[in-house]
C-alpha cells in the first residue's frame, strides 16, 4: 500500500467513525465505547448496570409482547390451519389410547402411594412448592437462543432455577428472575444440561439441548443399550429437580444409529406453563 | 389546516419508517420461526441497518441504532452492548464503504454486505463464546448468514422503490 492510499484508506475510516454525520447527536465511535463498557460493566455484574438491565428488560418485554400481537396472531392462524389437517387421524388415535390409559389409571395410583411411602422411608421424598401458573410473554424460537419470557417474576416468589413445567413434562428452568417477568431457558437449548435417568436400564446420564427441537444424552457408555421409546426422567441429581419428572423419549435415527431425545412438551405451542420447587420434605 | 397537518404526520410517519421498522424487527423478531423451517432463519436488522446508513444515513439516527441493540440483547436474551456494537460496527462498515465508492451499485453494496456480516457475525460470535461462555449451533448460524446475504438483494429492491417514493422530493 503506497503512502497515498494508505491516507485515503485512514481519512475514510476517520470520517466513518469520528465525524458527527449529519442530523447525528453521538458520534460512531462515542457509541461504540458506550456498547464496550456496557458489555465490560456487564461482564462484571456491575450493580448499577444490573439494575438497569432489569429495568429495561421490564419495559422491552412487556413493550415486545405487543408489537408480537400482530405476528402472534399469524402464528396461531397457521398453526391452527395445520392442526385441522390432522385432527380426523388424531382423533382415533387419542380415542384408543384414552382407552389404555384409563386401565392403566388405577394401577398406577397404588403404585404413585406405594412409592410415596418408600421414599418417606429412605427420606428421598421431597416436597414441592405451590405452583405459580405463568403466561408466556415473549416466546422468539431464536435460532441462536432457546429460551421463554413469562410474566410472573420476583413479586410472584419465583426464584433462580425453579423449575418449569408443561402438564406434567419437565420443559427447563428459570435463569433470569425480574420483578415482574422471567426467562425460561428451554431444555432444548445448548446450554441447558440437566441430570436425567433413562427407562428401563436406569441409566444416569446429562440431557442436553441441540439448538434445535431435541436433546442429546451425554456422558454414556457405549455399552448401554437404550431401545427406542425409552423414558427419560429427571434424576435428582443436584438437587434442583425431583427425581421422576417425564421428559421426553429416545428417537433412534434408522441411517446413522443417532438417539435424541424427543420432548414431550412441543416448545412451540406453549402458551402458559406451572413454575415450582422442590424442597426436602421435613415432616 | 387538518388535511395539512394529517398529510404532514403521514409524511413524517413515512420518513421515520425505517427507524420505526428496525425497533419493530428488533422487538418482535419477525424471522417466520414459526413456521419451523429447519434451514431458514435470516437477521433483518442487519439488513435494514446497513442499507440505510449505506443509501441515507439521516433516516436511521446512531443514537437509535444503539437503543435497539439494546433492546434486541433483552429480548434476545444476549450480555447488554453486543447487538449495539454489532449494529454501530455495521454502520461504520456502511459509511466507510459510501465514502470510498465513486459509482455505487447493487452488487458492489451485496458483496461488501456479505463481508460487512462476515466480520462482524465473527466478531459477536467470538465474543459470545470465548468472554460469556455461551454455547451456539454454528450450522444454525451459518444458515443465518447465508440467508441474511441472500435476502439482502431482495430487501433492498423493496427499499431502493420505497426510498424513490417516499424520499424523491427530498
Amino acid at each position: 500500500m503506497d503512502a497515498g492510499s494508505r491516507d485515503d484508506f485512514i481519512i475514510a475510516i476517520r470520517s466513518a467513525f469520528l465525524k458527527k454525520g449529519n442530523k447525528q447527536r453521538f458520534s460512531l465511535i462515542f457509541l461504540i465505547i458506550l456498547s464496550l463498557i456496557f458489555l465490560a460493566l456487564g461482564r462484571i455484574n456491575f450493580k448499577p448496570i444490573d439494575d438497569v438491565k432489569i429495568a429495561i428488560r421490564e419495559i422491552v418485554y412487556r413493550s415486545s409482547f405487543f408489537v408480537s400481537i400482530p405476528e402472534n396472531y399469524l402464528k396461531k392462524t397457521y398453526q391452527t390451519v395445520q392442526s385441522h389437517f390432522v385432527i380426523y387421524n388424531d382423533y382415533f388415535e387419542i380415542k384408543a389410547e384414552i382407552k389404555k390409559l384409563k386401565a392403566q389409571r388405577n394401577v398406577d395410583q397404588f403404585i404413585v402411594e406405594e412409592n410415596k411411602r418408600l421414599k418417606k422411608i429412605i427420606d428421598d421424598y421431597v416436597a414441592e412448592s405451590d405452583e405459580v401458573v405463568a403466561k408466556i410473554i415473549i416466546d422468539k424460537n431464536s435460532p441462536f437462543l432457546r429460551s421463554l419470557i413469562v410474566n410472573k417474576g420476583s413479586k410472584n416468589k419465583i426464584k433462580l432455577g425453579m423449575a418449569v413445567l408443561d402438564n406434567n413434562n419437565l420443559i427447563g428452568k428459570v435463569i433470569e428472575v425480574n420483578y415482574l417477568t422471567s426467562r425460561i431457558l428451554l431444555l432444548s437449548d445448548l446450554n441447558s444440561k440437566i441430570p436425567v435417568i433413562v427407562e428401563p436400564g436406569n441409566f444416569q446420564s446429562i440431557l442436553s439441548g441441540t439448538g434445535k427441537n431435541d436433546g442429546i444424552l451425554q456422558y454414556l457408555k457405549e455399552d448401554y443399550l437404550i431401545e427406542e421409546n425409552s423414558i427419560i426422567y429427571t434424576s435428582g441429581a443436584g438437587g434442583l429437580f425431583k427425581t421422576g419428572i417425564p421428559i421426553g423419549k429416545i428417537e433412534i435415527n434408522e441411517l446413522n444409529k443417532e438417539k435424541k431425545v424427543d420432548f414431550f412438551s412441543n416448545f412451540s405451542q406453549l402458551q402458559f406453563v406451572k413454575i415450582k420447587s422442590f424442597n426436602k420434605d421435613m415432616n | 389546516m387538518a388535511e395539512f397537518s394529517k398529510i404532514t404526520i403521514v409524511n413524517k410517519l413515512l420518513r421515520y419508517a425505517p427507524i420505526l421498522l428496525l425497533f419493530l424487527s428488533v422487538l418482535n423478531e419477525f424471522d417466520f420461526n414459526y413456521l419451523e423451517l429447519k434451514y431458514f432463519s435470516f437477521n433483518f436488522p442487519f439488513i435494514l441497518i446497513f442499507y440505510w446508513s449505506l443509501k441515507k444515513v439521516e433516516s436511521l439516527g446512531y443514537g437509535l441504532i444503539f437503543i435497539a441493540g439494546l433492546i434486541n440483547d433483552v429480548v434476545i436474551g444476549f450480555p447488554m452492548g453486543i447487538s449495539s456494537l454489532v449494529y454501530l460496527t455495521i454502520c461504520g462498515f456502511a459509511a466507510y464503504f459510501r465514502d470510498i465508492t465513486l459509482n455505487p451499485s447493487l452488487l458492489k453494496d451485496w458483496f461488501f454486505f456479505l463481508m460487512t456480516i462476515l466480520v462482524v457475525n465473527s466478531m459477536m460470535y467470538s465474543s459470545l463464546v470465548l468472554i460469556f461462555s455461551f454455547n451456539l449451533n454454528y450450522n444454525a448460524l451459518i444458515v443465518n448468514l447465508i440467508f441474511t446475504f441472500l435476502l439482502y438483494v431482495v430487501c433492498a429492491n423493496i427499499f431502493e422503490v420505497y426510498q424513490k417514493l417516499v424520499f424523491r422530493k427530498s
